[in-house]
Parts: structure tokens; C-alpha cells; sequence
């Protein structure tokens, strides 16, 4: 996360720069994986500990990581497809389903959970009309909970894809969300 | 040496021990669950917590280094408290239907709870979910299982096969196959080692007493039986019996009992398989010495899981594999065709059953390929385990039993049969048949015995110079034959490897699919002795050199087999029967489907 911009409270510089590839809802080809197959051929052929990084760079090419793209790890890397799916299946950040335009985490790690971190939860169940873990249906958000984002300082704290917003309240998440969809439209 | 003090005793332990090392070297006992010695430790279960002096919290024993000097208390009060409520903690998320388990009275944990005096539950919550699943050979039961991730490490260290692992995290872990595939999903060889170190009823062989149990009702049918080699070895420690004792004529004398209606002995079979596969070598050594084509080094085909895992991992290699089926296969096909003539019935009133100390042999009969004519060689596979509780059931006195023998004519062997139910068995007797079929001289080693290949090494090999063959195998003289021989998944993998690298050095590889051999096979009875599989062995090779008849061409009623019905080895009719093909699944054929 040493990359992860903190940005203001109120957040209209901001800028949505992570790159979201657009999601088709047909299966894709294992030939689509050219990318990440490139890219473990070039830094990480045959190494069987940077399961955790390919993964990550992965999950930022195509979104998510459907199980084709964990058995073409697999293979690449040459660790069992249990596995893979053991450590995709741990971690929170990374996804077996189609994502949304804007991943939306709040965290709640310690600090934030006691600074009504749980509140912004259940508000935006509300407000989104989709449970933790999935994504809404038109694609823009999908919505998870993070165990601790180390923004303890800033409780509660939510991210947008790699953004952290800080200090945040039911009313300042609606307004958040207002401002990205104003966006969408133009 | 280290010194250090346990309940208030000064002890000496080795150093780079574990306390829980420390502990059982000097005959103190600290309990545990997950812990499965020389084999896992995860410290997953926390039942061997002990206090150790100057630590703020219980330590898993298991997993913590001794250390001079320490202090440590194994059976305080608070550990024993502490203990009795982490397995308290066990029992609140696992199905406590005991009464109706198959591990009742068999179970690590249930005698656990007895052992640590639990005489209540005060822990009632929520339960993880628990995925259940039945394939043809393991059935999986994720209600009764402790997480104690001994499957793991046999599935994926041991065995190398990767198909079990964590899935999920937390309350919501499952050990199982990627994203939540099922068993027959994925590249399991149904090999059974995960069932062999399951603590609970998690995972169990799939049942096959019922269709056996009917069969021996109807009227109707004539069933058959045939037991392979490592079953008389390990049988007998359901029954009280110490481990290593032969119990091949209570065996036998039991399986009369119950009301089989022939008692056939793989064995037989097994001496067949050497005419088969060591005709089938010869031919493709001899093939392949004046030019022709011939795949070398050939591979033995005996054990199914091992067959399966080729198929998934080495779809493009199996023309390495011999063609010959595995010799229970070849008897239930014998059966079915030879016998069912003999005695003039039809051969689909017949009822085969084999006991089998695998799992992967539930697979291997449902095999389309083993069906000859719409029928299948063989109907039922019971494990080693299924046939005591058979014995069991039927109320026979097993070790009172007076000692029996198995039917003729599919039931006489040779020395070299008992043998290939455990490592380099099946190597062993293939040579004493090969090198005095191209020779005409004994194979050349005290006893039979080329120890070269013996024993639990991962990987053992042994080269063999043939001289002065008879004219018919002019062509082998000189030749230096290079065999390799295997045991488990993990060796075979690194063997086939080489071949695929094409730096494999040798013409005959046997490979057996569990670690030791089939004495340890998946089937067979639970034991944690870290001997056992020696001294099954030992018993095997007692079996074998207690027999007047010990290489496999010198077995008479197989002369006759062969003068009578199947003409010579890999004949038109043999090849019928007895020989098989792959077929190429690959790695990931669950999402290609």
C-alpha cells in the first residue's frame, strides 16, 4: 500500500487513475492471458514464491481472478491450482468475481471499526442495495470490507480502488458517491 | 544434550527437539490431535498446549523448540482446563452423530475426548460450512473435519498430487480442491493417503458393503472373491493380531465364512501379470534393439492411482505405460471369461468382488475400459478396513478361525506374487521370470533377493547384465538393463520428468502409487506405528520365502491357464483380456468440460 494516495477530505482534485478494463460477461479465453503470461515469463518464471505478487498484477489487469486465470498461474508458476486458489481465497483483496468500476473497502480494522466504521457498512448496503462482497449491477461499484488499511490515524476510513478517504460519516459517503456518478454521466 | 526441568523433573533431551520430543524421550506423555509424528506438525489444533515458565501464554508443544533450562508443566491445572476447553471448542463446529460415524470407536478425536475426561459440550455456536461429497473411491464429510490439515501435507508434500489445500480463511476455511471443486473435479488419483492420516470421519473410503452385502443375499448370484497381496499382511491388526503377523489362512478361512462362493487370491493374477509385462518388455527391448519403434523406458501398471495421476499430469507420455491391466483387473476378466466357461454359468450371474488395500482400486472398476462384452471385470472393491468390518458384521471369529486355503485353480501362487504388495516387489519378481526366460539361467542373487531395490528409499535402481542368452535373445547380449523403482507420487513425479526432459536413463521403471507400497496403501488399516510398513514387508517376504514355488512361469496351475485358455503370454486373447489403454485427461480437464 506504500503507493496509496491520501487524499482530502473532501476529494474533488482527485482523480480515478487506476485503469479498470472493461468487463465482458462472456467467459474469457485462456488466450486472453497473453498479459500476465508475458509478464511472469519476463520477472517471475519458475518462481513458486511470488505467487502473492503475480496474483496482485493479475487482479489489476483483468479485474478479478476467475479460476482460467488461476489455472494459468498455476502453471506458470508450477504450484498446485489448490493452492492458488488457497491463497486467492484467503486474502480479501483479491476477487473470483467480475468487479466493479469502483471498488469501494471500508475498513474495519480496530481503530476504525470503534470510530463507526460498521455504520458506513450498513449504510451502504443500504444505499447500494448489494451485499458485502458484490458487485452492483450496472457494474460501478462492487463493495468490500478491508481488515485494517493501516489509515488507523484517519478512523473511519474507506478506500476507492487505491484511495483512502478519511474521517468518513453516512452523509460524506453520500456525497462521494454523488460526485463519482456525476462523473460517469459526463 | 539439553537439560531442562518437565514437571518438576530434570530431564535430558536431543538437541533440536521439540518439547513435545523432549517430553516422549522421557516417557512423558503430553496429548495431541493434529500432530501426526515424522510426518505433520501444524500446531493447528493447540490440544498439546503446555505451560512453559516465563511465558505469558500455553505453548503448542509440538511446534515450540526446547530449550536449556526451561521449566515446563505438561498436566497443571491450567493446562489441563485449557486443554479440555480447546477441544470442547473442536466439538461445538463438528457433527457429533459418533453413533452412526464410520470412525466410531476408531476415532482420534472421539478417544481423545475420552482421554482428556470431556464428559460435557458447554460450547454451542454457529457451524462453518461444511462441503460433503461422495465420488466413487473418498468420500468427503467437511462436517467432521478439525482442520488439522494432515490431508494437506500427505496430498501435497508427500504425495505431490496438490489436489487438497485451505480454501478460505477464517471460521470459513474448508480444506479442499481450488474454488470449490469436488474431488472428481480435479486431478485426484484417489490414491487414499488423505483418508490414511484422517483423524475423524472427514474422509472415508466410499462405501461398498452394501452392493457386496446384497449380492452375497441374492439367490442368484455367484460371488467371487479375490484378495491382493498386502491384505493378509495387515488384516490381522483389526483382530488384535501385532502388527506383521501373516494371517493368510484365517483370511481365507474367513472369507468362506461369510459365504463367498469361490476364494480366488490376486496373487494368482499377479504371476500372470509378470508373464504379461515382463513378454510385453522383452518385446519392446528387443523391438527397439534391432530399430524398430518401441517406447522405453517402459512403466508398470499395476497401481491405479498411480495410472491416474499419469493420465493428469502426463497425458502425452502414456504410451510408456505397460498395456497389462492390474492383476485384480486381469483375474476379475479371468473370471468372467475362463471360469465362467469352466463351470458352465453365465457370466453375468457372477458377482466379483475384490479386497483391496486401496482406494484408487473404486476407481479403477468403473473404468469404461474395464468392461469386456458389457460386463464389468470386477463389481466391488473392498478396502482392507471394509472387509474386517464385513468380518465383523457376519459375527465370524476371525482369529479362531481354522487356518484355510484359497480355491483353485485362481487361487495357487508363487513367492514372487506376495511380493508385489510392497516396493520393488514387483520389480523383483519380474527379473526372477525375465532373466531366466532370456538366459536360461536363475536370476543370480542370494534368495532371490536383489536388495539393491528393497526397502523405503524414495527412488532405488539397480543395473543388470545380461550374458550368454539363449539363441532366441541373441540380440540382449551384453545388455546392461537399468530399472529404477518408486514408491508414492512425489518419486514417481521426479522419475517421469526425466523422461519427459528425455534424460531418463532407464528401460523398466515400477512405480507404485502410495508411499512403501500397497502395504500402506489408502484401504488399509489405520495405524500411527512408525514401523508398520516394515513390518508388513517383512511379513511379505516371509510369505514369499515360506513358499516352495517362487518365481511366477513356475506356478502349475498358470502353465495350465496358459496351455488351456490363453495360448502364450500377450496372445490375441490375452491381449483381450488382460491388457489395457489410457486415456489422456490432463491436469485441468475439470474446467475443460
Amino acid at each position: 500500500m506504500s503507493d496509496t494516495k491520501i487524499v482530502a477530505e473532501k476529494g474533488e482534485s482527485k482523480e480515478m487513475s487506476m485503469v479498470v478494463k472493461p468487463q465482458t460477461d462472456s467467459e474469457t479465453h485462456p488466450e486472453d492471458y497473453q498479459e500476465i503470461i508475458d509478464f511472469i515469463d519476463n520477472y517471475y518464471a519458475g518462481r513458486k514464491d511470488a505467487l502473492i505478487q503475480v496474483l496482485h498484477t493479475a487482479q489489476e489487469i483483468y479485474g478479478y481472478l476467475p479460476l482460467e486465470l488461476q489455472k494459468v498461474v498455476a502453471e506458470k508458476l508450477d504450484v498446485p491450482l489448490s493452492k492458488v486458489s488457497g491463497v486467492v481465497s484467503f486474502y480479501s483483496f483479491f476477487s473470483t468475481k467480475p468487479r466493479g468500476k469502483y471498488t469501494i473497502r471500508v475498513c474495519l480494522g480496530t481503530a476504525c471499526y470503534v470510530r463507526g466504521g460498521k455504520k458506513l457498512v450498513d449504510h451502504l448496503i443500504k444505499k447500494l442495495g448489494i451485499e458485502i462482497g458484490n458487485t452492483t449491477p450496472d457494474r460501478l461499484y462492487t463493495f468490500e470490507i478491508a481488515r485494517c488499511i493501516g489509515a488507523c490515524g484517519l478512523a473511519p476510513a474507506l478506500m476507492i480502488n487505491d484511495e483512502v478517504y478519511k474521517q468518513m460519516t453516512p452523509a460524506k459517503v453520500d456525497k462521494l458517491l454523488a460526485e463519482l456518478e456525476k462523473g460517469e454521466t459526463l | 544434550m539439553l537439560t531442562l526441568t518437565i514437571n518438576g523433573r530434570t530431564v535430558q533431551a536431543k538437541k533440536g527437539s521439540t518439547i513435545l520430543e523432549a517430553a516422549e524421550q522421557n516417557n512423558i506423555h503430553i496429548p495431541t490431535l493434529c500432530y501426526l509424528k515424522g510426518k505433520h506438525k501444524a500446531g493447528a489444533c493447540r490440544i498439546c498446549l503446555v505451560e512453559v515458565e516465563g511465558a505469558k501464554t500455553l505453548q503448542a508443544s509440538c511446534i515450540t523448540q526446547a530449550r536449556d533450562g526451561m521449566v515446563i508443566l505438561t498436566n497443571s491445572e491450567r493446562v489441563r482446563r485449557t486443554r479440555k476447553i480447546m477441544y470442547e471448542l473442536q466439538l461445538s463446529d463438528h457433527d457429533r452423530d459418533c453413533l452412526f460415524c464410520k470412525r466410531n470407536q476408531n476415532c482420534e478425536l472421539q478417544k481423545l475426548g475420552q482421554m482428556l475426561g470431556v464428559t460435557e459440550s458447554r460450547y454451542d455456536g454457529e457451524r462453518s460450512p461444511a462441503p460433503s461429497e461422495k465420488t466413487v473411491a473418498i468420500t468427503r464429510d467437511m462436517s467432521k473435519c478439525i482442520l488439522c490439515r494432515r490431508c494437506i501435507t500427505a496430498c501435497s508434500e508427500v504425495q505431490a498430487a496438490g489436489v487438497l489445500n485451505a480454501q478460505n480463511r477464517g471460521f470459513e476455511t474448508v480444506v479442499g480442491p481450488a474454488g470449490g471443486l469436488l474431488l472428481d473435479e480435479v486431478a485426484c488419483a484417489y490414491c487414499g493417503q488423505c483418508v490414511a492420516v484422517c483423524p475423524t470421519g472427514a474422509l472415508t473410503e466410499t462405501d461398498a458393503l452394501t452392493p457386496v452385502i446384497n449380492a452375497l443375499n441374492d439367490p442368484k448370484k455367484r460371488v467371487v472373491v479375490q484378495v491382493a497381496p498386502a491384505i493378509r499382511v495387515a488384516i490381522g491388526e483389526e483382530f488384535g493380531y501385532p502388527a506383521g503377523t501373516s494371517t493368510t489362512g484365517k483370511l481365507a478361512a474367513s472369507l468362506r465364512a461369510i459365504g463367498f462362493d469361490d476364494v480366488f487370491d490376486t496373487n494368482f493374477a499377479a504371476d500372470l501379470t509378470i508373464l504379461e509385462e515382463g513378454t510385453e518388455f522383452l518385446t519392446r527391448v528387443s523391438t527397439f534393439l534391432e530399430g524398430g519403434k518401441a517406447t522405453l523406458p517402459m512403466l508398470t501398471s499395476c497401481s491405479p492411482g498411480w495410472i491416474k495421476y499419469f493420465e493428469n499430469h502426463y497425458p502425452d507420455l502414456l504410451s510408456h505405460l505397460s498395456t497389462c491391466k492390474s492383476p485384480q483387473m486381469m483375474l476379475g476378466a479371468l473370471i468372467k471369461s475362463f471360469y465362467a466357461e469352466k463351470i458352465n454359468v453365465d457370466p453375468a450371474s457372477l458377482f466379483v468382488v475384490s479386497v483391496m488395500p486401496c482406494t484408487a482400486k473404486k476407481f479403477e472398476i468403473t473404468r469404461e475400459e474395464m468392461e469386456i462384452d458389457g460386463l464389468k471385470n470386477v463389481d466391488a472393491i473392498l478396502t482392507t478396513r471394509e472387509l474386517a468390518a464385513l468380518i465383523r458384521q457376519f459375527g465370524i471369529p476371525f482369529s479362531e478361525l481354522e487356518d484355510s486355503e484359497f480355491d483353485r485353480p485362481l487361487g495357487l501362487s508363487s513367492g514372487a506374487a506376495d511380493i508385489f504388495g510392497v516396493t520393488g516387489g514387483v520389480m523383483e519378481a519380474a527379473l526372477r521370470t525375465v532373466y531366466e526366460v532370456v538366459t536360461g539361467r536363475e536370476f543370480p542373487f542370494e534368495g532371490l533377493r536383489l536388495e539393491a531395490i528393497e526397502g523405503f528409499e524414495q527412488i532405488k535402481t539397480a543395473a543388470l547384465t545380461i550374458e550368454n542368452p539363449l539363441p532366441a535373445y541373441k540380440a540382449l547380449d551384453g545388455l546392461e538393463v537399468k530399472i529404477a523403482v518408486t514408491s508414492g507420487l512425489d518419486g514417481a513425479r521426479k522419475l517421469v520428468d526425466e523422461i519427459r526432459a528425455g534424460t531418463s536413463a532407464y528401460h523398466f521403471i515400477e512405480v507404485m502409487g502410495c508411499p512403501g507400497g500397497c502395504i500402506a496403501g489408502g484401504g488399509q488399516p489405520f495405524s500411527h506405528d512408525p514401523l508398520i510398513r516394515e513390518k508388513r514387508m517383512k511379513a511379505l517376504f516371509s510369505e514369499d520365502e515360506s513358499k516352495t514355488i517362487r518365481k511366477s512361469h513356475e506356478n502349475p496351475d498358470l502353465i495350465a491357464l496358459y496351455d488351456a485358455y490363453l495360448g502364450k503370454p500377450n496372445s490375441d486373447i490375452a491381449h483381450k483380456l488382460l491388457h489395457t489403454h489410457y486415456v489422456p485427461r490432463g491436469l485441468y480437464n475439470e474446467l475443460s468440460e
